[in-house]
């Protein structure tokens, strides 16, 4: 006789507390599925509207006029590398420099500001975006430019590359800006040579979940960037972007307009999945 | 003031009435230490006296903490090392420190580990950097275990192997003076042993101050003793009045295992 009950009670009570066990790993199964089912649906929809117009001249050609058929997305392909390149060169300083500022020099209240503006920044709806650039650009410059889609990407990417730059640079022990410190090597150095290079991995991995993240927005390039169904040249005139091409033609009235849209869809979402991979890549290797 | 320039020996480090806060909160009350060259001092006391913070204050390490201020005076050889102009950074390149948790570089290998703080300073000649690495990794008693494997990551050496590593790193500076912080405490006896012997080589060209919670550790090693406890020196003599004669109750307490 003991007050905890005798082992065949025990049994019972096993047996309910498995079958709870088994409930709950249903649940957690089911609710992982829900998770997967859409992006397999809509990857597995995407190939079997869009492959058949992934060829060649999707890749070589300009978009034909309407009506005609055939045709590619050439531009709009290089439209978007060409906009995720300026958006960088005013993300990737201002994130990175940023976060070294937060994570290294700042004080607890400078930090808390800083920290609760780019938290605001990164919630901001991405046509809000837009409109400012095309307030503060388009309107003085006086017309549509690649430079105004750049820089309102850019200013998107900032807050994302900040705040993820910052959790990897504060993943650096202690331990080993102190034992810089202590042969007496200069604080910048420190962080460049010790701090920066240990979490160099990180980063990287924050700098392509930003382009991954920017490389689909449309609506802050519809105000800014305008798209262009020819080559461009210059930065100050009109570009096009995938996303950009896949909304007016998908807007359209034409079959092999929409049959272009969907692969464009297949190609940016592809481009998108294979950056996710690449993060996956180097984080593995990380440990 | 003393005159140390007339004595025989002019003391490695003298600390006069030293005294630093965190904040509101005093943690060292009027530390006067001398620290003799060429020899090991050992720093003892329970934890949270304050051993570790005055170990600091050596190399303005505990300027790290924003809260952090200190009052009197340290000399290094006869200099003042809190002048107002004077670099802290210049400060640690003469007095190198070794840590309780072994930290070498992960980004780096083994011989670029030893020539960081050389290189990070910008020393660029290949040669006396390459001279500068085996010099000290043979010193560090490391040199016959990782002489083949200079290209290997720092961090794929075994525990007492990194910490060894890290004295290497520290001694690359020829640094006038060596502090340790604890550097046996995550270490077995076997690497104990081992590093304990290689201090004793160590000193005949650098001076040593070793923080340690191990009491056989400080009376095997060294040949002065300071006891600190509630952010007070109780006691400071040669090792062997400490340990067989101390002048305090206090002293005597601890070390006999009354307390601490």
């Amino acid at each position: 006789m003991n007050t905890h009950g005798t082992v065949r009670e025990w049994g019972d009570n096993h047996k309910f507390r498995k079958g709870k066990s088994a409930l709950v790993s249903a649940l957690c199964v089911l609710a992982g599925i829900l998770v997967v089912t859409p992006l397999a649906l809509v990857f597995i929809y995407l190939v079997i509207q869009g492959a058949e117009s992934v060829n060649g001249n999707f890749f070589t050609q300009l978009p034909k006029p309407s009506g005609e058929l055939g045709g590619g997305m050439a531009n709009a392909i290089v439209g978007t590398f060409t906009l995720l390149g300026i958006a960088s060169l005013i993300g990737v300083p201002i994130g990175v420099l940023g976060a070294v500022y937060l994570a290294e020099y700042g004080g607890p209240k400078l930090n808390w500001w800083i920290r609760f503006s780019s938290d605001i920044l990164n919630g901001v709806p991405s046509i809000i975006w837009g409109i400012v650039i095309y307030g503060l650009m388009v309107v003085p410059m006086k017309g549509y430019s690649a430079l105004a889609g750049g820089v309102a990407l850019g200013c998107l990417m900032i807050p994302i590359i900040l705040r993820t730059t910052e959790e990897v640079l504060l993943l650096v022990p202690q331990g080993y800006r102190e034992a810089a410190l202590a042969l007496g090597i200069a604080r910048w150095k420190v962080i460049l040579q010790i701090v920066i290079k240990t979490a160099s991995k990180g980063i990287i991995t924050a700098l392509l979940l930003a382009f991954a993240r920017v490389a689909g927005e449309t609506a802050p390039l519809l105000f800014t960037a305008l798209g262009n169904n020819f080559w461009n040249r210059n930065l100050l005139q009109p570009i096009s972007a995938l996303p950009l091409q896949i909304y007016s033609f998908a807007t359209s009235a034409f079959d092999d307009y929409h049959r272009q849209a969907w692969a464009g869809a297949l190609v940016l979402v592809t481009l998108v999945f294979v950056l996710n991979i690449s993060v996956r890549f180097l984080t593995r290797d990380k440990a | 003031m003393s005159s140390p320039s007339t004595t025989a020996e002019q003391l490695a480090f003298d600390a006069k009435d030293v005294c630093v806060w965190y904040g509101e909160k005093q943690v060292l009350f009027n530390i006067n230490l001398g620290v003799r060259p060429k020899s090991i001092t050992a720093i003892i006391g329970p934890s949270g006296c304050g051993k570790s913070t005055f170990l600091r204050c050596l190399n303005r390490m505990h300027e790290l903490v924003p809260s952090a201020r200190l009052e009197g005076h340290i000399t290094l050889f006869g200099d003042d090392l809190y002048a107002p102009t004077v670099d802290p950074a210049f400060v640690r390149r003469r007095v190198g420190m070794v840590f309780q948790k072994s930290n070498p570089f992960p980004t780096m290998s083994i011989q670029d580990n030893v020539v960081a703080g050389l290189r990070l300073n910008g020393i660029r000649d290949k040669a006396f950097l390459n001279e500068q690495m085996e010099k000290s990794l043979r010193l560090a008693a490391l040199w016959d275990e990782v002489k083949d494997d200079l290209h290997k990551p720092g961090v794929s050496l075994s525990g007492g192997q990194q910490q060894r590593l890290c004295i290497a790193r520290a001694v690359a500076m020829q640094p006038e003076v060596l502090l340790m912080d604890e550097p046996c405490s995550a270490l077995d006896p076997m690497a104990t042993q081992k590093i304990e012997e290689l201090m004793q080589e160590i000193k005949r060209n650098f001076t040593i101050v070793i923080v340690t919670h191990n009491m056989q550790q400080a009376a095997r090693c060294s040949e002065q003793t300071a006891f600190l406890f509630m952010g007070k020196l109780i006691e400071m003599d040669s090792t062997e009045k400490i340990f067989g004669n101390p002048s305090q109750q206090q002293t005597e307490d601890y070390i006999t295992g009354r307390f601490g």
